[in-house]
């Protein structure tokens, strides 16, 4: 469970997050917003890009604030990006094998666990394909399988379908909803694509211009009337 | 996708290595036999000085390359780096007694701490300013080495001998006293440093490093403190270097500040780009470039100088086609040119007629 507490985010004059106060329990909670509203910011508070103004966030019982960006990995954080971030010069298993190597878990199991973790993302190449010949939907796995190994406690995708054609979305969508289930992490999805959010989130929170304006319910709160006007800009 | 998942499962993956591979082993173990055994036998003296030093400047380039290829920080003070490696090999050659590997990797050791106190401030900047700053501390040594002299055999800490006369040569492990000896010995020293750097990218830090340079915000998600592994290059590249300055006090006998001037740290770099950064090879070719051509070139008589220009132009081609640099890009272009000649040998196919498909 993820317990956030009066969060406020400021870059300069600008306000990216306001006094944002939330709980995530369990399973795959969807947030979404347009275009600035704060989502990618939330998340890089979470990993430690971006400290925030005020606020708190408690993970599990452990002040998540508090610890050092690299130290969140090792203790559960994991994240995707925006823009795919998988690492081009090393193979697939490597890229998952890094990740892994600075967990709290040892070496000995680390060989099953990386090959677990591919396999369950379903990425259809050898594990020692280096990721600088795959195309955008298999980097998007790879970073999925990044962020499942090695026991997360929470993980966090920042728009991970984004550019994706509609069959290797819906491949995903499959894998972000198996998350919680195998690996026992609560799953945070950012997302444009309310087909996505639909299909993976039982709960989703809305923000807007940084203030979160509903949570709840996913289908509920895209049928609520602040999130279309939000979303659509109708007065 | 799911379909084809038994791809991914543990009997896939296999740890042997392939045909490639071995056929790449093989080679480069043929080449290092060549290099240690053939190579003096046919070389004059003065080739073999010239390719102890290359040996000395390939553990320099390799240096540089990782800290350029693998991590992403630009040095410019290399040769003040060396330099330092330098005179701590030098000053325990003379001081004390004790044998020859022992000393370069005591070298190695000081150069590394010294590495580590101007990376450590160092590396809170990147890019332009990181190099300006390693550029004006390797300035700042090269003035320092130049005040109070090179140590030459004479007595103290900085056991300078003003005599100019007399002065002891740094002396050399008695396995390796004649050149081609030596040269055998700094090829062996450089072999182990690049065993060094390839057990290094092949491992945990290694894949560090590929994710710091490629995102750091990436490799601070997957739990890599960069900072330290940041540090870690620099402290390798320093140790390396350090030991390549042990192996270049032995091979000259003796030493000058003048002999590492400043600028050769910027003409190193644009080598160290043009023979490739993301390969081993590349700090060889880098190496042979930087060494190897200087000498081919005053032996026929043409001016060295005329390198800078030809570097100038080496860098611009690399930084705008071939940003893998030689080691990378002439494999390829031999490739290409292979497949052009087997094409224009091969007899011309009679275009197919309708009755020959019958």
């Amino acid at each position: 469970m993820i317990e956030v507490d009066g969060l406020t985010v400021r870059y300069g004059g600008v306000t990216s997050l306001d006094a944002m106060s939330l709980t995530f329990e369990q399973g795959t909670c969807g947030l979404i917003g347009p275009n600035g509203a704060g989502k990618t910011t939330f998340f890089n508070v979470l990993s430690g890009f971006v400290r925030p103004a005020t606020g708190t966030v408690r993970a599990f019982g452990v002040d998540l604030l508090s610890m050092a960006h690299f130290r969140r990995a090792r203790w559960g954080v994991r994240r995707t990006f925006q823009t795919e971030q998988a690492i081009e010069e090393l193979s697939v298993f490597d890229n998952v094998a890094m990740v892994h190597e600075h967990s709290r878990l040892g070496g000995a199991s680390r060989r099953r666990d990386v090959l677990d973790a591919i396999e369950f993302t379903g990425i259809d190449v050898a594990p020692e394909t280096t990721v600088r010949t795959l195309g955008a939907g298999h980097r998007r796995l790879v970073e999925v399988a990044r962020a499942v190994v090695g026991r997360p406690r929470l993980v966090l995708l920042d728009e991970p379908a984004a550019g994706l054609p509609e069959e290797e979305t819906s491949h995903l969508a499959e894998v972000i909803r198996g998350i919680p289930e195998h690996t026992g992490a609560l799953a945070i999805l950012v997302d444009h694509d309310m087909s996505l959010v639909s299909a993976c989130c039982e709960t989703t929170a809305v923000l807007d211009f940084g203030r979160l304006i509903a949570s709840g319910p996913t289908a509920a709160v895209l049928r609520d009337d602040d999130v279309i006007r939000a979303y659509l800009g109708v007065a | 996708m799911r379909a084809t998942l038994e791809r991914a499962s543990p009997a896939r993956i296999s740890r042997r290595p392939t045909r490639p591979q071995l056929i790449r082993w093989a080679v480069t173990a043929v080449l290092l036999l060549f290099v240690l055994f053939a190579l003096p036998q046919l070389m004059s003296l003065y080739y073999v000085d010239t390719m102890t030093q290359v040996a000395v400047y390939s553990m320099v380039t390799l240096a540089l390359g990782l800290l350029v290829g693998r991590v992403g920080l630009v040095s410019l003070g290399q040769v003040a780096v060396l330099a330092i490696g330098a005179w701590a090999a030098a000053r325990l050659l003379f001081a004390t007694s004790q044998p020859y590997p022992l000393v370069l990797l005591e070298a190695g050791l000081i150069t590394m701490v010294a590495g580590l106190l101007i990376g450590l401030p160092a590396l809170r900047l990147r890019g332009l300013y990181l190099a300006l700053i390693t550029l004006m501390l390797a300035g700042a040594i090269t003035v320092v080495l130049a005040t109070v002299n090179f140590p030459n055999g004479g007595h103290g800490f900085t056991g300078y001998n003003g005599s100019l006369v007399h002065i002891p040569p740094i002396r050399r492990p008695s396995i390796a006293a004649s050149d081609p000896a030596y040269f055998r010995y700094s090829v062996v020293v450089a072999i182990l440093m690049f065993a060094l750097v390839f057990a290094h990218i092949k491992t945990k830090p290694g894949r560090a490093w590929a994710a710091i340079r490629q995102s750091e915000p990436a490799a601070l998600a997957a739990g890599i403190n960069t900072w330290f592994y940041k540090l870690w290059a620099f402290a390798l590249a320093s140790f390396i270097t350090g030991v390549a300055g042990g192996v270049l006090a032995g091979a000259v006998h003796y030493l000058y500040s003048i002999g590492f001037p400043t600028q050769d740290s910027i003409t190193l770099l644009a080598v160290t780009l043009m023979g490739g950064v993301y390969s081993l090879w590349g700090a060889v070719v880098a190496a042979l470039l930087y060494q190897f051509l200087p000498a081919l070139l005053n032996n026929w008589g043409v001016s060295a100088d005329w390198l800078i220009i030809l570097f100038g132009v080496g860098v611009l081609q690399v930084l705008t086609t071939a940003p893998a640099g030689l080691a990378d890009q002439v494999p390829k272009d031999l490739a290409r040119l292979g497949r052009f000649l087997r094409g224009r040998l091969k007899p011309r196919s009679i275009p197919e007629t309708p009755e020959s498909t019958k």
